[in-house]
């Protein structure tokens, strides 16, 4: 799949694996912290106009709303810059929500389409079909002066679906597994590229969040098949008409992965690397300080659901600050109209406005030295989320849930008594 | 391209946030991240860098976030090559797009010593560690990437016209 959209945007009639092209983007994303760079880069060129206007989009979620004054002046940079080049997609606080939750939400992205951004997670939105990876702020420069990248098209890894996922088992819990078992290099350089028959009982936000981490696994992108349920959101969210990709017969992949979606249970990923994974018969009795779900891999509103189920009629246990970040407004606002915000507040958390904040240490809830946190973001590397004796374990948002109500280490299932 | 420096040895997996955390990122400029530079994993770094030093690293080194920051804070703080086991893919590009040289090369990587003296030679593919007196061939990379790094990096060569 990825290969012919590659060959799609580069004007070829088929690529290798391994071979270098120049492709055209369909959209260039950056953030707050990435795109003051990409701007520096950009003046170095003189150029007074960007290559598309429609096909830029700066997203203002990384430390805003503002953090402190650096960041204030960061995301200013940036305010500038798309007034002066009178850039349609630009989206402050207020209007904003975290990237990846947003730009599907807006129908910014479609089957088919090449995207590039400037934030490791762009890989997201491989799970609306769309051939999308993550750079660095030159190649978005590059990128928003040319509407060009070059890329190394990549060797595909097949990761076959079978089955159905069981009660409070969600695609955080399937992600986690794999990387658990291939590693967090286990997909370097390579497409991730999911289908099987179990891909049918996936949902969007399952499947958004599973491409989300493909990164984690060092992947170059992370692809879904398009079956109805693709086509449905995108007709929903008022996406650009799909172009759909299908995988030939004959495909080639450097290895076929087999996941069993209704053998997979709950996951935690034990410091500090995301590929740490356990289930719960390896974890023994683990004290934490804080919750926090929220983030561009599980800040929507699935997410918000599944986590209310839990927390409903239930208190947050003392000591856990407990923190719920909606990824984007109207994902807030449809957790206001659902009661879910009420659930959340009567529970003893705390809810926030939409912002990456605490998941890379920027703020709204940072670690200090000894603290243990249970998060549904992607990353728990050594000081991600604040001091660097600081301790990050990540899980899908029925266990964060689960672990707010416990205090400790805990599966949604024993909360549940499933 | 040749390259001469002292070797600084890191292992597996060494990620954007222990490169430059993510708590500095609320500046771009140059010589305050690589003030910061390996805070998390090394706090030594910064103190004991010297100019034209060569990181020598396990797998996947550069994994995470695609901040751009963490190779111009390497850069930045003097160091001259990276040499790895192997590279996560979007620090990969980021260090050829800034113009900081990076090599793949898994023999080299083991057969290093913290401290030794070594010889990158890019534009023939050799490693040469002068302290042990071992050679260490590397591929030499795509003519793609050659007329990149010839031009000084990206923006350059979309400067000059050769992507447009």
């Amino acid at each position: 799949m990825t290969q012919k959209i590659l060959a799609a945007h580069a004007g070829l009639d088929s690529v290798q694996a391994g071979q270098l092209v120049l492709a055209g983007l369909d959209l260039v994303l950056g953030n707050d912290i990435t795109s003051p760079v990409a701007i520096k880069e950009f003046a170095k060129l003189g150029k007074d106009s960007v290559f598309d206007r429609n096909r830029i989009t700066m997203i203002m979620d990384h430390f805003a709303p503002n953090k402190d004054i650096k960041a204030a002046e960061q995301c200013r940079m940036c305010r500038d810059f798309c007034g002066e080049m009178d850039i349609t997609h630009f989206y402050d606080v207020g209007e904003m929500g975290i990237e990846h939750a947003f730009i599907p939400e807006k129908g910014l992205a479609t089957a088919g389409d090449l995207v590039i951004g400037a934030d490791s997670h762009t890989c997201t939105f491989g799970a609306l079909g769309a051939f999308s990876t993550g750079v660095g702020s030159t190649d978005m420069a590059c990128g928003m002066a040319t509407g060009k990248a070059w890329f190394k098209v990549p060797a595909a890894m097949k990761i076959e679906l079978k089955g159905s996922l069981r009660r409070y088992v969600s695609g955080k819990d399937v992600i986690l597994n794999i990387i658990g078992r291939i590693g967090v290099d286990g997909a370097l350089y390579r497409s991730m590229e999911f289908t099987g028959e179990g891909l049918a009982s996936l949902s969007m936000a399952d499947r958004l969040c599973i491409a989300n981490m493909a990164v984690e696994a060092g992947a170059k992108n992370g692809i879904f098949e398009v079956d109805v349920t693709t086509l449905a959101y995108l007709k929903e969210h008022g996406a650009a008409e799909p172009n759909v990709f299908k995988a030939d017969a004959d495909a080639v992949y450097e290895e076929v992965l087999t996941v069993d979606l209704s053998q997979t249970e709950p996951t935690v990923a034990f410091p500090h690397l995301p590929g740490n994974a356990r289930t719960f018969s390896e974890i023994g009795d683990i004290k934490i300080d804080q919750v926090v779900i929220g983030s561009c891999t599980n800040g929507r509103l699935e997410d918000l659901i599944a986590a209310a189920e839990i927390l409903k009629g239930r208190k947050v246990a003392k000591g856990v600050r407990t923190i719920i970040i909606p990824a984007t407004q109207q994902i807030y606002l449809r957790a206001m109209e659902m009661g879910l915000l009420k659930i959340f507040i009567e529970s003893g958390a705390a809810v926030s406005t939409p912002t990456c904040g605490p998941c890379l240490g920027g703020h709204m809830g940072i670690l200090a030295a000894g603290e243990r946190a249970v998060a549904t973001t992607n990353r728990n590397f050594v000081g991600r989320m604040g001091h660097v004796d600081s301790e990050v374990y990540l899980a899908s948002p029925a266990t964060a849930a689960a672990c707010a109500v416990t205090g400790r280490i805990t599966s949604p299932w024993e909360v549940m008594g499933v | 391209m040749k390259y001469t420096g002292n070797a600084i040895k890191y292992g597996d997996n060494i990620d954007t946030d222990v490169i430059i955390p993510a708590r500095y990122l609320n500046t771009s400029d140059h010589k305050e991240l690589a003030s910061h530079c390996m805070e998390d994993i090394d706090k030594s770094f910064v103190s004991r860098v010297k100019q034209g030093d060569i990181i020598v690293a396990g797998q996947n080194f550069g994994c995470g976030s695609s901040r751009e920051h963490a190779p111009i804070a390497i850069k930045a703080s003097g160091i001259s090559v990276v040499i790895a086991r192997s590279f996560a893919r979007i620090f990969y590009r980021n260090a050829i797009n800034i113009g900081l040289a990076i090599v793949e090369c898994p023999e080299a990587a083991e057969n290093i010593s913290e401290g030794d003296m070594i010889e990158a030679d890019l534009d023939n593919g050799i490693i040469h560690n002068i302290t042990t007196g071992r050679d260490f061939r590397t591929e030499p990379f795509p003519e793609f990437i050659q007329n990149i790094i010839e031009n000084g990096g990206l923006m350059q060569s979309v400067a000059k016209g050769l992507i447009r």
